[in-house]
């Protein structure tokens, strides 16, 4: 696959040809520095965005043949989505945030347990406003697996925060990945945070540079950077 | 040079905005366009009417008598005061015009044999003046002549005091007397009914036995003459020749009107611009605060690089001042265009033979001070915002809004409401004072196109009311002098007359206390079938035989009461006085009226019952033969048939009511388009990264636009019944504004207003939604998810 962003008359390869599956059930940390392409792998994965050449597949959909809206369709029913700003809807409760995306799911856990499985159920009730950095991103994380997704893509998750609140999170992704079974894609820039994947993609240039496969997977909380 | 890279700025700036720019561009121009719109047409009416009286010598005193020996003038320019006075021959005659079966009056006015005449003098539009003793010449008003395509040589047939005389068209013309050409007991001008005919002197003097005599006198006066002084002294020559009471210019019915509708075009320049500019303010202020919250880090870097206050606010100043200038330009352009287009209008209405169209620079400077002004006075906080900002904090992000949870949102269905939904609700209730703004300016749009639209219900209204329940007369017939009751017999007799009503009017004055107006007793008889004293909450009264029943209007002009006393002085019969009860009063929404029971009325002029007009029900199949038994009597000065005064009022208010209704209807557009225009833009700045989220997490375009678009129409649907209720307030208010002596125009909205003017400010607010629409759908998902705000 490969993936050609023009702007004006300047010419950015992003992917210059990239070819990888992604198997059910796998915690995969896409490593690199910033411009190696990770993000805009994760934008394609994600249906966000479409690939210049090649192809990529979900199951038995060709993610790129679809339009707008089979995009949209996609992600409302296969993808969760969690960002480096967090991106909660300031005038909503933390529930309220998680209810978004449940209303629209066609088989949610209901929003309470999902907050419970990143550890916020006490916090339901709170605006974004009144929440850290680290507990925004558990409730982003909340909302982005409420849907039960089959694909949980994380950009750059623990980016804004410092280490403990980010280890905080990563147990948060661990545990879902680890009780729901959700393939996990996690893009990260900190070569730390790879040791808790089953398989790490390094990239560089917009191509994969390295494909290893972690022979002992470490725990979340026993990070740190 | 690095001012020059801030000015660069100030310009990419204002290109990038320009869509909102132009929107509160556009309703700055409303305002401005109607203010120098307004203010140039009066300006040009009053400069037009004031050349055009002078030019013509309109007089300053008019007096009518009936007959009068000229050597009374003689007498009466001897008055102080007076610089020249001119007698004249004047009486309503009926006419026939070939090819038109209706009955036309005419109003037959003497021209001296030596020319042109030393006042009211003629515009010739084409041909000549009358020949001396050319007994079958005549002048014609241009707007008659144009109704009915006369040239100078064609021919027309006039009832001369009773035997058919034909006359010939010698010229054309017009008259500052007949700027507003009104017919007897007519409300509008009715150019095909009604004309004014310019005869030779001596011609009009043998035909009504007015040798060596006059009926009609015009003075003008001196520089600084006392005009009451004068009205009395000749009032009492005037007296024992059955004078009616002189009166001045402001009474002239035709300058009256004139006069009348240029003060209503005053106010109107003043109380629509008014509101586009305060909603034009209100929207420089929401696009200015927005743009400084957009750049608060800029803002910071400038100030840390150096730059001063005074700086910084001169930068954001500067744009207000472009937004203000491209406004007061477009309302300038506008103006200057429907300026000239709408005095070209009043000059057709007016007749007027020519039009002092010169806008001075005044309207226009003053525009551009209030445009401009209004936009700095929306401004002012946004911009002081600016400056007063310490460059440290600038730098950093800005807090993110604090939500709150209302207890209002736990109870109820509105705990169990979609998020979407709760989002709206949310953000309408976190910004209540911009959320008040958009719906402020939808609700003005309604309330505009309320006023306009309940012109034309008050006039149907009106026409409703006098012409169709209180007046179910066919036609009415007047005669130059009041004849004996007996003639209602005679012309009951008629073929297809069904019923008869005689009608008597006596010019009289009315005192009561210090004020006096004049006014004609009416007199009717106790229970009027046709012509009915109709009050406007839809009762028709009984005349008692021994009181004045009164207009409000009159009522409130003398100061009277029910009961009180007032003190008539008849201006006819033996010009007796005495006082009088008002038995009663009534609401009416044209003149000052005051009726009196017929026979009641021949008691106080010591005559036998007489009648000055009889109004007739007619069987419509035997109309056609009985107008032309009606030509064939003797001394009748008009006839009039209903049916064609209700066409005229209705064309005539189309007219003038349609074009003033447009406007509005356009202004108000503008203003709802521009209000919600702003109000999704602003929106879809702020929160673009909120609505990309949605889309990542699986919403669709639709759903996304529900959320923007949403929270417009929900304040748009508050809008609406907030409009109803303020566009309701603001017609009372015009209403009472418009209030003449004249004319009361009723308060009437008819449901059917709300609703049109609802979908009206409806459609303009969806027009602008969908232009935002347009915008969500190109929203780049991952350019904004990727930064920080």
């Amino acid at each position: 696959m490969t993936k050609i962003y023009r702007t004006g008359e300047v010419e950015v390869q992003a992917l210059r040809g990239v070819d990888i599956e992604l198997r059910p059930g796998e915690l995969v940390v896409l490593l690199g520095a910033s411009g190696s392409g990770k993000s805009t792998l994760l934008n394609i994965l994600g249906g966000l965005d479409t690939p210049s050449g090649g192809t990529v597949r979900f199951r038995d959909l060709d993610l790129s043949t679809l339009d707008d809206a089979g995009l949209t369709r996609y992600r409302r029913d296969h993808v969760g989505f969690v960002f480096q700003f967090y991106n909660l809807i300031p005038s909503l409760t933390a529930v309220e945030n998680v209810s978004l995306v449940t209303e629209i799911a066609a088989r949610p856990m209901p929003p309470e347990e999902a907050l419970d499985l990143v550890g916020l159920g006490h916090r339901m009730q709170h605006f974004p406003a009144q929440l850290s950095g680290g507990e925004q991103q558990r409730v982003a994380i909340a909302r982005a697996i409420a849907k039960r997704p089959d694909l949980l893509l994380c950009d750059e998750p623990t980016g804004a925060l410092d280490s403990p609140t980010g280890v905080l999170v990563l147990e948060a992704i661990e545990r879902i990945h680890d009780e729901l079974g959700t393939t996990t894609a996690l893009i990260t820039h900190n070569s730390v945070i790879a040791d808790m994947a089953h398989r790490v993609l390094v990239m560089r240039d917009g191509m994969i540079h390295e494909d290893r496969t972690n022979p002992k997977r470490r725990r979340a909380r026993e990070l740190s950077w | 040079m690095v001012r020059r890279a801030l000015d660069r700025k100030l310009w990419r700036d204002l290109w990038r905005m320009r869509g909102q720019v132009l929107a509160i561009a556009l309703i700055m121009a409303s305002g401005i366009g109607v203010l120098i719109t307004g203010l140039t047409n009066v300006e040009a009416l009053d400069e037009t009417a004031r050349a055009y009286y002078e030019r013509y010598r309109f007089a300053d005193i008019f007096a009518q008598v009936k007959r009068a020996p000229k050597r009374v003038a003689a007498q009466i320019a001897d008055l102080p005061g007076v610089q020249t006075v001119e007698t004249r021959v004047a009486m309503y005659a009926v006419l026939e015009i070939a090819g038109f079966e209706e009955p036309v009056v005419g109003r037959l006015v003497s021209v001296p044999a030596n020319g042109a005449g030393l006042l009211n003098r003629l515009a010739l539009r084409a041909g000549r003046l009358p020949h001396a003793r050319a007994s079958t010449e005549a002048v014609v008003s241009e707007p008659f002549a144009q109704a009915h395509n006369l040239l100078v040589g064609s021919r027309f047939r006039a009832i001369l005091n009773g035997t058919w005389r034909e006359l010939t068209v010698v010229g054309i013309a017009l008259s500052p007397e007949y700027v507003y050409a009104i017919g007897p007991g007519a409300l509008m001008p009715d150019d095909a009914r009604f004309g004014v005919v310019w005869m030779d002197e001596e011609t009009l003097q043998a035909a009504f036995d007015l040798d060596g005599a006059f009926n009609d006198l015009s003075i003008a006066l001196l520089r600084g003459a006392d005009v009451e002084a004068t009205i009395e002294a000749v009032d009492r020559i005037l007296e024992r020749y059955g004078g009616v009471g002189a009166y001045s210019r402001d009474d002239q019915i035709s300058n009256w009107f004139l006069m009348n509708e240029i003060a209503q075009l005053r106010r109107l320049a003043h109380i629509l611009p008014t509101i586009f500019l305060a909603v034009a303010a209100f929207l420089t202020n929401m696009v200015l605060a927005r743009l400084i919250a957009l750049e608060r880090s800029e803002i910071g870097l400038l100030k840390a690089f150096g730059y001063g206050k005074r700086e910084i606010a001169w930068h954001y100043t500067k744009f207000v001042v472009v937004i203000g200038a491209v406004g007061v330009l477009l309302g300038w352009i506008a103006s200057y265009v429907l300026g000239r287009y709408n005095t070209q209008l009043y000059a057709q209405f007016f007749h007027f033979p020519f039009l002092v169209y010169r806008p001075g620079p005044t309207p226009f400077v003053l525009g551009l001070i209030i445009g401009v002004g209004a936009a700095l006075a929306g401004a002012w906080r946004s911009v002081r915002n600016a400056a007063n900002l310490a460059p440290a904090q600038a730098m950093l992000p800005p807090a993110p809004p604090m939500f709150r949870r209302t207890r209002l949102s736990q109870v109820g269905w509105l705990a169990n409401i979609e998020q979407l939904t709760r989002i709206i609700l949310r953000q309408v209730g976190r910004w209540p004072m911009r959320s008040f703004t958009t719906c402020a300016g939808i609700a003005m749009a309604v309330a505009v196109l309320i006023v306009a639209l309940q012109w034309i219900d008050a006039t149907d209204h009106m026409v409703n009311v006098y012409f169709r329940e209180a007046q179910s007369q066919d036609v009415s017939v007047s005669f130059a002098e009041p004849r004996s009751t007996e003639v209602v017999r005679d012309l009951s007799r008629l073929p297809g007359v069904m019923v008869a009503e005689p009608m008597l009017f006596a010019p009289a004055k009315l005192r009561f206390g210090s004020r006096e107006e004049r006014e004609s007793l009416q007199g009717l008889p106790a229970e009027q079938q046709l012509y009915r004293v109709f009050d406007a909450s839809g009762r028709a009264l009984r005349l008692s035989d021994d009181g004045l029943m009164i207009s409000t209007m009159l009522a409130e002009l003398l100061g009277v009461q029910r009961g009180d006393r007032i003190t008539v002085e008849l201006l006819t019969g033996r010009r007796d006085t005495f006082t009088i009860p008002v038995s009663g009063t009534f609401e009416t929404y044209l003149g000052s009226p005051a009726y009196i029971e017929l026979g009641a009325l021949a008691r106080l002029l010591k005559e036998r019952p007489t009648a000055s007009s009889v109004h007739l029900r007619v069987d419509p199949v035997q109309l056609p033969t009985l107008l032309r038994e009606l030509t064939k009597l003797p001394r009748l000065s008009s006839i009039t048939l209903k049916s064609a005064a209700i066409v005229t009022f209705n064309e005539t208010m189309a007219e003038t009511i349609l074009i003033f209704v447009s406007f509005f209807i356009a202004f108000s557009c503008a203003l709802a388009f521009g209000v919600t225009y702003n109000a999704a833009r602003i929106a879809l700045s702020e929160r673009g990264r909120e609505l990309a989220t949605l889309r990542v997490l699986g919403f669709t375009r639709a759903e996304i636009s529900y959320l923007l678009l949403g929270e417009i129409a929900f304040l748009a649907l508050l809008a609406l019944p907030l409009g109803c209720l303020v566009g309701r307030a603001m017609a009372q208010l015009i209403i009472v504004a418009f209030k003449t002596e004249l004319f009361r125009v009723p308060f009437v909205i008819d449901p059917s207003t709300y609703a049109w003017a609802m979908i009206t400010a409806l459609l303009a607010t969806a027009a602008s939604a969908i232009l935002v629409r347009r915008r969500l759908d190109r929203l780049d998902l991952i350019g904004v998810l990727k930064t920080r705000e």
